[in-house]
Parts: C-alpha cells; structure tokens; sequence
C-alpha cells in the first residue's frame, strides 16, 4: 500500500514522532511505500540537527536520518512552522538573513502543498499526534 | 515566478475533510489548521471544514485578543468562501453544550449531530484533526 505520514508534535515531548519512525520503519519492511513524511506544528523540529539529547537516550532525529538514507524516504519539513519555530536549511537561512542553518541530512523545507499533494497521492495519510 | 512548493500535483480530486477540536487560542493548531485549509484551496480537492468541542469557539463572533498580545485571526473564516471553502458543519452536541446557537458565528455553517457527523466522516478519503 502507498502511505504518508504525518508528524504533527515535536520529539521527546510527545511519543508520537517515535511512534511515526517506528510505524514507518515497520510499514517499510513489511513492503509497503512511503510516499512522503511531513513534519508539521511542533513536528518540524524532529528536523533539526543541532539537538544532542543523553548519549543512554535515542536520537530522534539521527533515526529519522539513518531511515531516509536506507530507504531514500522524502522527509519534509513544512516551511511556514518551520520559519516560526527557527528551523533553517542554506537557502532559507540565505533568504531570511540568519547566519547559520540547523536542518539534518534527509530532510528538505517545503510547503504545505506537499502534505496536500501527499493526501493525494497516497491512499492512506497516516497522522501521529493528539 | 511561482516557488516550487505552489506547485500544484496532478491527481484526482479526493474528499479532504479538516476537523477542528481545539480552541483558538492557548495552542497554534488552530491558527496553523486554517493555514493548512487556506493552502489546500488552490488544489481544488473537495474540501469540508468541521468544528466540534472547543473548536466552535474558533468560529465565534466577537474575538477581542489584545489582551493576551496574541493576532485575532478569526476574520480569516470570513474569506473561506471566497476559496470556493464553503462546506462547514459545527457539531450541534458541542454548540449546544457551550450556550451557543449559529447566531454567534461569524460564518454561515450547517450543524450536524454526531451521527450525521460520523456519516459524513465515512464518505472523506483524508481527514486531518487539529
């Protein structure tokens, strides 16, 4: 089955960005696609590689990094909550005049379009969050 | 010139359904919901808004917000219909329960009852929950 996902809170606050990666881990080895993850709300901030939670704790986000490498996912960040909560890649860095970026390897900033397009696309948008 | 993310997907046209649970202000799913409903008009999918518990508080008339320094984004509704949004149901349970009637909306609704809700929740393909 073609699904996405949607991360709508923030990690370790809330259980659902572990939640996502481990249904998304699952759902990938039992075959099916991920046609898309999008991070919105608090959820942009799984996308930030400058968290270093306890080294006897997870990373979130290098799990979300390690997962879209093995399975060339499209990890998308929403750029309108992303702006608000001080999420960065190069670019927007460039455009808005800060002086450094903060996103992880394997995930990109984009627009909501993309969560529309994957409503679309796929037939069934899976969401973690309250 | 258009940023890739405006871009919009080919596909079919799908039943998208936003359901609004949350008052307006004391968390962002609100105001970010109305962001996401806003954005998904211009991808002409069949859209239908509903508000239930404390979401019908989003819809309510007379919203004063100077008071705790937070933007009154509830004319925004107001301009819905003209994004070709015109589809919205407030949950009658959930309106009653707060002394309210239709009369202290800012937006024309339909109001539904839970059943009729829950059947109308059957026929969408995506429904988001903020």
């Amino acid at each position: 089955m073609k699904l996405s996902i949607l991360v709508n809170e923030g990690p370790y606050q809330h259980q659902s960005a572990d939640s996502a990666i481990q249904f998304t881990k699952a759902a990938l080895e039992k075959g099916h696609e991920i046609f898309r993850v999008f991070f919105y709300h608090d959820g942009v901030n799984n996308g930030t590689r400058f968290a270093v939670p306890p080294q006897d704790d997870r990373n979130i986000t290098d799990q979300w990094t390690k997962l879209a490498e093995e399975y060339k996912l499209d990890l998308v960040v929403c750029i309108a909550a992303a702006q608000r909560r001080g999420i960065l890649d190069e670019n927007e860095a460039k455009r808005q005049g800060k002086d450094g970026n903060n996103i992880a390897p394997g995930f990109r900033i984009s627009g909501l379009g993309q969560l529309i397009e994957a409503g679309i696309q796929s037939e069934r948008l899976v969401i973690f969050g309250d | 010139m258009s940023e890739p993310w405006e871009d919009e997907p080919e596909g079919p046209v799908r039943k998208f359904m936003y359901v609004n649970r949350r008052a307006p202000y004391g968390t962002i799913y609100a105001l970010e919901s109305l962001e996401v409903v806003l954005i998904a008009a211009a991808f002409e999918q069949d859209v239908s808004l509903v508000f239930m518990d404390d979401g019908v508080y989003q819809i309510k008339k007379g919203q004063k917000t100077e008071g705790i320094g937070v933007k009154n984004f509830s004319p925004t509704y107001r301009a819905l219909e003209g994004y070709d949004v015109e589809k919205l149901y407030v949950e009658k349970e959930s309106l009653e329960s707060r002394g309210m009637t239709t009369d202290d909306l800012v937006v024309p609704v339909q109001v539904f009852d839970k059943d009729q809700l829950a059947a109308l929740m059957e026929e969408q393909e995506v429904i988001l929950s903020f």
